[in-house]
C-alpha cells in the first residue's frame, strides 16, 4: 500500500482445520482477479513461493521467519496451543502492517479451547501412549490474547463473502461493512420462519454473531453458534428459552461449549443454566 | 553445501499440503539412514473431547478435524454412531448422502490437481504463477471445484463444515426442481474434467514405484466410496491375493503407534507400511469406474483398470485423481437422475449403550472412526484414524526410497535445494492433510 508494488497479503495458519484459509480457494470466481491486485506473498497452503529457506545446521520445527516481510496485510487462522505458537504470533504481529484474524479459531480459541475446561494432561494420555512427547500449552487462546489485533473474522468457517469484504475493505484503507447483528436478522432478512417459535426448536440465534446467512434455521435446525456472541449477549433470557424447549443445565452448558467455547461473553453460561434450566432433559 | 561423508540440512516449510509438517533425512557415507515425516502440527485432541457429548454430536464436532473434508468426517461419524444404535440408512437418504460426499470429492481432489499438484511439473510455486502460462487450465480446475462446491452448498449448506448433516440423514433434504440446475453444472465440470485428465497426461512423471500395500474399501460392483470393508492388495511379488477383513476388526490389523518426532500417530497394517487414497482405490476398485472414467484412464496411459492395472507410481497419483473427477462426476450426476425425495429426511436414530465403527473412502484415503456408547447416548470412548496417519509410514519409505535412487544415480554433490526441491514433491504426491492427522512442512538432512 506504501511502496510501489502491489499491495502485500500474507496468510497464516495456527492450531486449526485449515478450513478458513481454505476459504480464500474456495473464491473461485474471484481469486485469480484478487491476484492481480493484490501480491499474494505468504500462503503456505496455495504456495511454495516463500516457503522457507534452505540452509545447514540444526534441526528446526516452523519455517524460519526471519527476513520474510513485511506485509501490508496478514490474515490469520488458528489458535495459539504451543509455546511457540505465542513467540511466532509476536513475530508475525511485528512484520504486519495490518493482522486480521479470520474464523473462531483465531478470534475466540477455536474447538480445541475445549481443554480449557478440562484436564489437559488427561486429554493428552487419553490420545498419546507417551504424552511425554506432546509440547502443548494447557489452553487454546485467541490471537488477541497475545497480540493487537485489527479485525477479528468470526466464523466456522468464515463466510468468503465477508472474507472479500474485509480484504477489499484493508486494502483500500476503509472499515469493512461487517454487520454486528444476531442471526435473528438475517433469519428475518432471509425470510426463515423462526424454528424456536414455529417448532420449539432450541437455536443459539439471538446470542449469536451474524455472518453465516442464517444457514441453520433455513435447513430447518437451530443455530448452533459457529460465529461465537454478538456483543452483549441476553444469556438470561436465552437460557431461560432453552429451558423452555427442553434443554437441561447440561445440554445448555454443552450446546455453548463448541465452536467458541472460550468467548469470554459465554463464561457466565454454567452459572446462568444451574439457575434456569432443570436438571434433567424433559 | 554438499559437505563430504555428513551433513545437516534443513529446510523451510513445505507448502501446498494442508497442515504443518517437516521431513527429516539422516545421510551417511552416500546412505539415508532415516526419513522421518515430523509433523509438527499441535494437537487439537479431538478423540479426548468428544467423551462426554452426546451421540448427536461427533458430526457437527469431528467436521472441525479438517477443512478440507468435513464430509469424509461427517459421514464416517454418522456411519459408525449408527452402526453402535444399530440403525441403516439407505435409500435416497443414502444417495443423498453419497452425492454430497461425490460433491467434496470433486472440490476437494480438483483442488489438490489443479492448485497443490500440478505447479510441481510445470515448474510453477503456485496456481497463480501457473495461470500466467496455463491460465485456461487453471480456471477449467477452479470451474470443476467451484461445481463440487455447488454440490455441498445445495445439500450440506455451506462447503466448509456442512450444516445440514445428522445422525439418521439430513435436516432439510432437497426436491428434485433444485437438483435439476445443479445437474447442468456437473455436466459441464464433466467435460472439463476429461480436459483435465488430457493435460494432466501430458506431464512428465519421474520415476518412482511404491511397493507397499494398498489398502482401501472394497465393494464388489461399485467403486467404494461409503460402503464395503477394507481390503488390502499386497505389494509386488507378494504371492498373497487380495485380502480383506470386516471394518470392525480394523484397530486388530491397522495398529497405530506413536513416535516422538511427530504429534500424528502412525499406523502399520498388519505390520508392514500401507498406503491409502486414489492409487489404493485405483488398484483394488478400478475395475468398477463408470466407462466414461475407465476409457480416459486408458486414454491418458494408465492402463485398463477393467484388467485390474495397477499403477504404484506416487508422481502419477494426480492422474488418478484426475480420473476418480471424472467418476465422481457421473456417478453424481446418475444419482440425479434417479433422484425421488425421501418421504422423511432422517431416520430416527435412538441411543443404545454400544459401540461402533465405520470407515469410507476420504478423498486422501481411508478414514475410520470408533465410538462407545452409554445408555444414554453420551460418548464414552472415541477411536478416529485418519488416513495421513495410516500413509505416515509409507510417505516416509517413499522418501527414502527416492532420495536414496537419487544419490545413486548421481556421481556428484547433490545439492540441498535439489534434495529439498525432491523430498516436498514426494510429500506433495501423497496429498497428505496433516491438519488431520494432527499439521507444517520443513526439512532437515543430517549427514553424519
Amino acid at each position: 500500500m506504501d511502496g510501489a508494488g502491489p499491495p502485500t497479503l500474507a496468510v497464516w495458519k495456527f492450531a486449526s482445520c485449515d478450513g478458513c484459509q481454505l476459504t480464500l480457494l474456495d473464491c473461485e470466481d474471484e481469486l485469480l482477479a484478487l491476484a492481480d491486485r493484490v501480491r499474494i506473498s505468504h500462503f503456505l497452503e496455495m504456495s511454495s513461493a516463500e516457503a522457507g529457506s534452505t540452509e545447514s545446521g540444526g534441526v528446526q520445527g516452523r519455517a524460519a521467519l526471519e527476513g520474510v516481510g513485511p506485509y501490508d496485510l496478514s490474515l490469520v487462522e488458528g489458535s495459539v496451543t504451543t509455546a511457540e505458537d505465542a513467540r511466532r504470533i509476536r513475530h508475525i504481529r511485528g512484520i504486519s502492517r495490518r493482522l486480521v484474524t479470520i474464523g473462531a479459531c483465531a478470534t475466540a480459541g477455536g474447538v480445541q479451547a475445549l481443554r480449557n475446561f478440562a484436564d489437559v494432561a488427561e486429554f493428552r494420555a487419553a490420545v498419546y501412549a507417551r504424552p511425554e512427547f506432546i509440547a502443548t500449552l494447557d489452553t487454546s487462546t485467541p490471537i488477541s490474547a497475545h497480540v493487537p489485533v485489527d479485525f477479528e473474522l468470526r466464523g466456522c468457517p468464515i463466510d468468503r463473502h465477508q472474507l472479500l469484504e474485509v480484504i477489499t475493505a484493508f486494502l483500500a484503507g476503509r472499515t469493512p461493512g461487517i454487520p454486528s447483528h444476531s442471526v435473528c436478522f438475517e433469519c428475518k432478512i432471509r425470510g426463515t420462519t423462526c424454528v424456536t417459535v414455529a417448532h420449539g426448536t432450541p437455536c443459539l440465534g439471538p446470542v449469536t454473531h451474524a455472518g453465516c446467512g442464517a444457514l441453520c434455521p433455513a435447513h430447518r435446525r437451530g443455530c448452533y453458534g459457529c460465529f461465537g456472541p454478538v456483543a452483549d449477549p441476553n444469556l438470561e433470557a436465552m437460557v431461560r428459552q432453552l429451558a423452555r424447549d427442553g434443554m437441561s443445565a447440561r445440554d445448555v452448558v454443552r450446546i455453548f461449549r463448541t465452536f467458541n467455547a472460550a468467548a469470554p461473553e459465554y463464561g457466565p453460561v454454567p452459572d446462568v443454566a444451574a439457575r434456569l434450566a432443570p436438571d434433567e432433559p424433559r | 553445501m554438499n559437505g563430504p561423508a555428513s551433513r545437516t540440512l534443513q529446510l523451510g516449510a513445505l507448502a501446498r499440503v494442508e497442515g504443518e509438517a517437516a521431513v527429516r533425512l539422516r545421510l551417511k557415507d552416500g546412505r539415508v539412514t532415516a526419513a522421518e515425516l515430523r509433523i509438527y502440527e499441535p494437537p487439537r485432541f479431538f478423540e479426548a473431547f468428544l467423551v462426554g457429548r452426546g451421540h448427536t454430536e461427533p458430526p457437527d464436532l469431528t467436521a472441525r478435524i479438517c477443512g478440507i473434508c468435513p464430509v469424509a468426517y461427517q459421514m464416517t461419524a454418522c456411519q459408525a454412531i449408527e452402526a453402535a444404535c444399530g440403525v441403516a440408512v439407505d435409500g435416497p437418504i443414502a444417495q443423498l448422502r453419497r452425492l454430497l460426499y461425490y460433491g467434496e470429492w470433486i472440490e476437494s481432489q480438483s483442488l489438490h490437481i489443479h492448485l497443490l499438484h500440478a505447479p510441481d511439473f510445470l515448474g510453477c510455486a503456485d496456481a497463480v504463477e501457473l495461470a500466467r502460462g496455463h491460465r485456461r487450465a487453471v480456471e477449467r480446475g477452479l470451474r470443476i471445484k467451484q461445481a463440487g462446491n455447488a454440490v455441498m452448498e445445495l445439500l450440506g449448506g455451506r462447503p466448509i463444515h456442512p450444516v445440514n448433516v445428522r445422525i439418521g440423514g439430513f435436516y432439510r433434504t432437497v426436491s428434485r426442481d433444485e437438483l435439476a440446475p445443479l445437474a447442468d453444472r456437473l455436466r459441464r465440470a464433466r467435460d472439463d474434467a476429461l480436459e483435465t485428465v488430457s493435460w494432466v497426461a501430458g506431464f512428465d512423471f519421474p520415476e518412482a514405484s511404491f511397493d507397499g500395500e494398498f489398502l482401501a474399501l472394497h465393494d464388489p460392483g461399485r467403486y467404494a466410496v461409503d460402503s464395503g470393508a477394507p481390503a488390502v492388495l499386497p505389494a509386488p511379488g507378494g504371492a498373497h491375493p487380495v485380502r480383506g477383513f470386516p471394518v470392525d476388526e480394523f484397530e486388530q490389523h491397522v495398529v497405530e503407534e506413536q513416535v516422538p518426532y511427530s504429534t500424528a500417530l502412525q499406523s502399520r497394517l498388519d505390520g508392514g507400511r500401507h498406503l491409502t487414497g486414489s492409487l489404493a482405490r485405483y488398484a483394488l476398485n478400478g475395475r468398477w469406474l463408470h466407462p466414461t472414467a475407465a476409457e480416459a484412464a486408458r486414454a491418458a496411459g494408465l492402463g485398463d483398470p477393467a484388467a485390474g492395472e495397477v499403477c504404484r507410481n506416487p508422481y502419477r497419483s494426480i492422474l488418478v485423481r484426475a480420473v476418480e473427477v471424472v467418476h465422481a462426476l457421473e456417478e453424481a450426476l446418475h444419482i440425479i437422475e434417479g433422484y425421488r425425495p425421501p418421504p422423511r429426511p432422517h431416520v430416527d436414530v435412538p441411543a443404545r449403550e454400544s459401540a461402533g465403527c465405520a470407515a469410507t473412502e476420504a478423498p486422501r484415503g481411508l478414514l475410520y472412526h470408533r465410538y462407545a456408547l452409554g445408555p444414554d447416548g453420551t460418548v464414552t470412548h472415541a477411536r478416529i484414524v485418519p488416513p495421513t496417519a495410516q500413509n505416515q509410514a509409507a510417505i516416509e519409505e517413499d522418501l527414502r526410497r527416492q532420495v536414496q535412487a537419487r544419490l545413486a544415480r548421481s556421481h556428484t554433490a547433490v545439492g540441498d535445494e535439489e534434495l529439498a526441491a525432491l523430498c516436498e514433491r514426494a510429500v506433495r504426491n501423497h496429498d497428505p492433510c496433516i491438519s488431520c492427522s494432527a499439521h507444517f512442512l520443513d526439512l532437515a538432512v543430517e549427514r553424519e
